[in-house]
């Protein structure tokens, strides 16, 4: 990669280890200006402590953290410039919503009346207007949530970090927010680092997507990349994927436990790891194509995932209308969409034969 | 609410860093001013008028700074432990039951005081070397309670053969030997009666007879006697206590009109003779301040103030008594006292004899 | 994605430790050096003065001693009596604890004051009072006829006179910080009420539980005056013993095994609290106070309530309402006659030994420095304590402990023949009454705000540090205003424990300006009514004056505790 554009963030080679365990693997991570980035994990995977390590809460290993190309060896916490808005809040419970807000300009020695204007400004922004004087104990968790958001960006970090920003919230308040927080990062500039193990959350919020696995990085890439084009098993499976078979290529066509399944052109010949995307499985009438079983049915709103039971391999899942949707216990013809068909490498993927 | 706190933890991070400097300028305003200043040191009993001491400054240009710790055995043995680095110029308060103790371990430098011709000799325990002066004298005696005899229509008791007397049962209280000064004072006194060899037979008859031991002198005296006033309060009832001959004059301290008799009285034959005396110690900063003080301390001023700061006798014949004293203290012609060589040699042993004869 | 490397030389983990730790022996530094000083240094001293002799340690003195049968006795005397008195203590108490957090109840400050007071009483003046509740013609005497003042009973009793308040403060301060909700969610996943309080709200009170037990077990194996005045002469405590050998014997050397010991036995209690609580101790949802305690409901509460308030109005009110008495009853019936002798200093030719005023000027001011010594001492050595690591910290943890059990006559000798030479020759200064008071005032400080700031969320810290606060600015923006009300307990107890203190005060020979316990206690040791009633009379007011400054504290408690 160029280093025309400068980085806010690098992390280089950083690792963390617990006793035995890694929580950090050698993880190399750049964050550019104005950008937004998640990190996507299942729990456990270090995605919590790659946000401490930049923050100077959890010192490294090895490894070397940049901040707008200065190396953080040695600053403190407090120096460091960036904000982190804590997965469970972490409001100061002794002080009034105002107080939390302002707590960020106090540390930077803000005068009283700039500091007032700019938490009025915040919570105007979040959705809190004159709520400086409520007490903390009060607020609902959307509330506590927005004002922990309000307190974080309150100093102006060059680089704000979210855990599991929208973690506690109802369905409805965290897709608002999405797209609030979104239009928000959009207009004040922010570059954001935000954690989550929610991939809508992700794919919405985030310019760029980093999942991550046992302490390394998966996969990169922006969301359109990733969900299209998952690197690996884990990663499709992380992406609610489950339509994963062992494949042996030739020409364009793999052979499976499934039959005969088209591939892209240029796929690379012999054996591999196959994905179909449920969007990718067509049904058909029951005499044609591979011969399936419906065994489970289950409502998406707009659409109905089937669980189809196959006479060999794995299940299969295929997303259908609601209209014409099988019963269960109906028996259904199976072809696949080669649009929807992923090889995936066998890299980073212990499961891979 | 904040900023109170924080000035809290302000004051109190100057408090800590102030105490040294403090201290150190405690500590330069003694040596600085050896010279002028005369320190005594003393157990806390020691009590003086302010205008007596006010005298004392005037007369010799000597102020008097005085120290006390404890009750008289914890501030010997203190002076003891710090002979190497005297607190002050004068001890006051070894009597004659640790005396030994202090001279064996030469806390004085000898000095004769002005005015020690007018104490009678009996007073004078190191007549030939000067190393301590008599200031006062006081005798540990059976007190009893004048009310209790009246109304059972019993004499009171008169002597130690007294006091095993079956008419006498169940109404003694005394003091722990090994932890109060009149306790063992009283024991010693019984020593000197009964000689080594009866002592101890003595007191198993007192403990047959229900004497009763309590720790200290003020649960005696305060708790269990039915005597004093504090005792009458606390609905004691033993009338007769191991206490003070000057014990009596107290008890009608403040109380005016003086009645014609006190309400409690002393049994004469029962007493043991305790003698304080002072002395220079060794290492003094200001040895003249120091021989000035002692001399001040057997004049007559401070003499007559004694007995109603101390509740003590004088040592000064000249020195004439208040009347509370003259009026309802018991005059003792022929207190028992130990050398105190004796004392000194035996003290810890009879003691413990004591202990395990009386408190088992 | 290929970046030059710089070879990473400097490893950062240990760089960073190493700053921690730096913290933490800063501020370490001046506890270390306040007990090296004024407790290792004098006790060591006196201590090695009695076992060496010509030059030579004499360890078979230990041996001589400990075979002592009377030692013995003297020593299994002190362990049951304080295991018994300790459990007593916990027994009574804990109802109170509960109440005095979770109810509220008109007075409550005020009887939050006053069970406090005892605990500063000295020994001398609350032992007689006590009498009048247990012994002849007392309260029990004459409802029952029965009388506890010879018994071990009297003993037990008055311990819990003197300890009811260290349960209470340190046991009720933090529960009314815990969230009831807890056991609401246990009580919704089945618990009844008991279970929910024991399996619950127990386990999160087990540190301060443990560390009021401590406290309390402390203070009784110790026990000098009570077990001397209500016991006689027959029991005998080892703190007692040591004061025998060394104020009156002067027998250094069997003070010294006595005194290893005392050390001995406090270290191995010490060793294993330290054990019990680190296994306990687990963050808390602490809440405001203001918000846990209501009026109560129902007969059950309201028979708790009345009960608590038997317990202190028989144990606790009983014998200071005794004393008050007594100070106005005055030779011509109840008068201020005593008070009025307080007053005019030349009465019968100055009989008086202490100007009332100036023993309360003395007092107030030598409890102020003392507390003020202990709150520094004792909250940067809780604050360097606050993170656990390694054995060197918890031995400070617990040689910050060690002044409560030890013999006040040992440290008191200890100080007379280490400070002695310029430029540390104390003895004579008034600063050495409240160094020797902050000894015991720095362990309650400790005890009382480890518990609260160890419970202090560690990622509250970390979002003050991201916010820019500086460690130091966190502690005080975060942990300060969060541990404020200990502080407040702390500072309260300190300057309580300080304003009773009596035993370093009486042994440490100093220029003649007497507190009010020594002024009592010269009072107390005169014939007389007049004296009598004086001392009487004196410790109404020390105890009017406690009292006072014990609620004053306590309005600074609500004050405060509407930020939380």
């Amino acid at each position: 990669m160029s280093q025309l554009r400068q980085d806010l963030l690098r992390l280089d080679d950083v690792t963390v280890r617990f006793g035995g365990r890694t929580a950090l693997d050698a993880v190399d991570l750049e964050v550019a200006e104005h950008e937004t980035v998640c990190v996507l994990g299942p729990s456990g995977s270090g995605k919590s402590t790659l946000l401490r390590v930049v923050a100077g809460l959890q010192p490294a290993d090895a490894g070397r953290v940049f901040l707008s190309g200065a190396d953080q060896g040695g600053v403190p916490v407090h120096r460091r410039g960036v904000g982190l808005m804590f997965q469970d809040h972490q409001l100061f419970p002794q002080r009034d919503v105002g107080g939390n807000v302002g707590f960020g300009l106090r540390m930077r020695k803000v005068g009283r009346a700039e500091a007032e204007r700019r938490v009025a400004e915040l919570l105007d922004m979040v959705g809190l207007p004159g709520a400086q004087r409520r007490s903390v104990a009060a607020l609902s968790g959307g509330e506590q949530q927005r004002v922990a958001l309000a307190r974080a960006l309150a100093p102006r970090p060059r680089l704000l970090m979210l855990d599991e920003p929208l973690g506690q919230l109802d369905r409805s308040l965290r897709e608002r927010l999405v797209v609030e927080l979104r239009q928000l990062f959009g207009r004040l500039g922010t570059t954001v680092l935000a954690v989550t193990h929610d991939q809508g959350e992700a794919f919405a919020l985030a310019d760029r997507v980093v999942v991550m696995r046992d302490g390394r990085i998966a996969q990169a890439g922006t969301p359109l990349e990733v969900w299209q084009r998952p690197a690996s098993e884990f990663v499709a499976r992380f992406l609610g994927f489950d339509n994963v078979v062992e494949a042996t290529v030739s020409g364009e066509r793999a052979d499976t436990v499934w039959g005969s399944v088209p591939v892209p052109a240029g796929t690379r010949q012999g054996k591999c790891r196959l994905l179909v995307r449920p969007a990718g499985v067509r049904l058909l009438p029951a005499a044609e194509g591979l011969p399936c079983t419906v065994s489970g049915r289950t409502f998406r709103g707009d659409h109905v995932v089937l669980l189809l039971r196959p006479p060999n391999g794995p299940e299969l899942e295929a997303a259908c209308d609601l209209r014409g949707a099988p019963e269960p216990d109906a028996r259904v013809g199976v072809g696949f969409d080669v649009n929807d068909v992923v090889v995936l490498g066998p890299a980073e993927d212990g499961t891979t034969a | 609410m904040n900023t109170t706190l924080r000035r809290a933890v302000g004051a109190a991070v100057i408090a800590a860093l102030g105490v040294p400097v403090l201290a150190a300028c405690g500590g330069s305003d003694d040596s600085g001013s050896g010279s002028k200043t005369v320190t005594l040191v003393s157990h806390d009993s020691f009590a003086a008028s302010e205008a007596v001491l006010k005298e004392f400054t005037q007369a010799t240009g000597y102020k008097v700074k005085v120290l006390k710790s404890g009750d008289a055995g914890t501030a010997v043995n203190q002076a003891i432990l710090s002979k190497s680095h005297p607190q002050g110029d004068v001890f006051f308060g070894v009597d004659n039951t640790l005396l030994s103790r202090a001279l064996d371990n030469g806390l004085f430098t000898p000095y004769e005081a002005k005015g020690l011709d007018r104490v009678p000799k009996e007073l004078q325990a190191d007549a030939a070397e000067h190393r301590v002066t008599p200031i006062d004298s006081g005798d540990i005696c059976v007190n009893y309670d004048r009310a209790y005899f009246a109304d059972h229509k019993l004499s009171p008791p008169t002597s130690f053969d007294d006091l095993i007397k079956p008419e006498y049962k169940n109404l003694l209280v005394t003091e722990n030997a090994a932890t109060s000064s009149p306790g063992l004072a009283f024991q010693l006194g019984t020593i000197a009666k009964y000689g080594d060899a009866g002592w101890q037979d003595y007191w198993k008859k007192l403990k047959a007879n229900g004497l009763e031991v309590v720790d200290g002198w003020e649960q005696a005296y305060n708790d269990r006697f039915s005597g004093s006033a504090a005792g009458k309060k606390a609905k004691g009832d033993k009338p007769l206590v191991v206490s003070y001959a000057s014990s009596p004059p107290a008890e009608v301290l403040g109380v005016k009109p003086l009645p014609k008799e006190g309400p409690t009285g002393v049994a004469t034959g029962t007493c043991f003779r305790q003698i304080e005396f002072a002395g220079l110690l060794k290492g003094a900063k200001n040895t003249k301040g120091g021989q000035a003080l002692i001399d001040f301390l057997l004049g007559k001023k401070f003499q007559e103030d004694m007995p109603l700061q101390m509740f003590v006798n004088p040592a000064n014949q000249d020195a004439a008594l208040p009347e509370e004293f003259t009026k309802f203290g018991a005059k003792i012609t022929d207190p028992a006292t130990l050398a105190p060589e004796k004392i000194a040699k035996n003290r810890d042993q009879w003691v413990k004899a004591w202990s395990s004869l009386v408190l088992k | 994605m290929v970046l030059a490397r710089p070879e990473v030389d400097v490893p950062k983990r240990p760089k960073r430790l190493s700053r921690q730790t730096a913290v933490r022996l800063g501020l370490m530094a001046l506890p270390v050096a306040f007990f090296a000083l004024f407790f290792a240094y004098p006790v060591s001293a006196i201590v090695a003065r009695g076992l060496k002799d010509g030059g030579r340690w004499q360890f078979a003195r230990v041996g001589e001693v400990l075979g002592d049968e009377r030692i013995g006795h003297v020593l299994w005397f002190t362990t049951w009596q304080a295991l018994a008195s300790t459990a007593l203590t916990l027994v009574l108490a804990l109802p109170g604890a509960y109440v005095f957090a979770r109810f509220d109840f008109p007075g409550k400050q005020l009887l939050r004051a006053v069970v406090t007071v005892p605990f500063v009483l000295p020994t001398v003046v609350v032992g007689s009072a006590f009498l009048a509740l247990l012994g002849r013609g007392g309260l029990l005497d004459e409802l029952w006829g029965m009388r506890l003042d010879t018994t071990v009973w009297a003993i037990l009793l008055a311990h819990v006179f003197f300890n009811y308040a260290v349960v209470v403060r340190t046991v009720g301060g933090l529960w009314a910080q815990l969230d009831p909700r807890q056991e609401e969610a246990a009580r919704v996943l089945g618990a009844g009420r008991f279970a929910a309080w024991r399996r619950v709200t127990l386990p999160a009170l087990a540190p301060a539980v443990a560390a009021a037990a401590l406290m309390v077990f402390l203070f009784t194996f110790t026990s000098f005056g009570v077990v001397q005045i209500l016991g006689g002469p027959r029991y005998a405590t080892l703190e007692v013993e040591i004061y025998q050998q060394t104020a009156r014997l002067l027998d250094l050397p069997t003070a010294a095994v006595l005194t290893l010991v005392q050390f001995v036995a406090v270290a191995v209690l010490l060793g294993v609290h330290a054990r019990t609580v680190r296994r306990r101790e687990t963050a808390l949802k602490l809440v405001d106070a203001a918000q846990t305690s209501r009026r109560p409901q129902g007969p059950a509460q309201w028979a708790l309530l009345a009960s608590v308030l038997a317990v202190v109005a028989l144990l606790i009110l009983v014998p200071l309402v005794v004393l008050v008495l007594r100070s106005f009853d005055g030779p011509d019936g109840y008068g201020l006659a005593f008070y009025r002798a307080l007053a005019s200093a030349d009465d019968n030719g100055g009989t008086f030994v202490v100007a009332p005023l100036e023993a309360i000027g003395n007092s107030l001011a030598y409890a102020l420095a003392a507390t003020g010594i202990a709150i520094v001492v004792g909250g940067l050595a809780a604050a360097a304590l606050t993170r656990r690591a390694g054995r060197l910290v918890r031995g400070f943890d617990a040689l910050l402990m060690l002044p409560l059990g030890t013999s006040a006559v040992t440290v008191g000798f200890g100080f007379l023949i280490t400070l002695d030479e310029p430029p540390l020759d104390l003895r004579s200064s008034w600063i050495l009454v409240p160094l020797a008071q902050a000894l015991v005032g720095v362990p309650f400080v400790v005890r009382i705000m480890l518990p609260v700031l160890r419970a202090v969320d560690a990622r509250l810290r970390e979002a003050a540090a991201v916010l820019g606060a500086s460690p130091l600015r966190a502690w005080r923006e975060v942990d300060l205003p969060l541990v404020g009300r200990a502080l407040a307990v702390a500072a309260g107890f300190a300057f309580a424990v300080s304003l009773g203190e009596f035993g370093a005060t009486v042994f440490i020979a100093r220029p003649d300006n007497p507190t009010l316990p020594v002024a009592v206690a010269r009072l107390l040791g005169r014939p007389g009514e007049l004296n009598y009633g004086q001392a009487m009379a004196l410790s109404t007011i020390l105890m009017l004056v406690c009292a006072a400054a014990l609620l004053v504290l306590e309005r600074v408690r609500t004050d405060r505790s509407g930020e939380f």
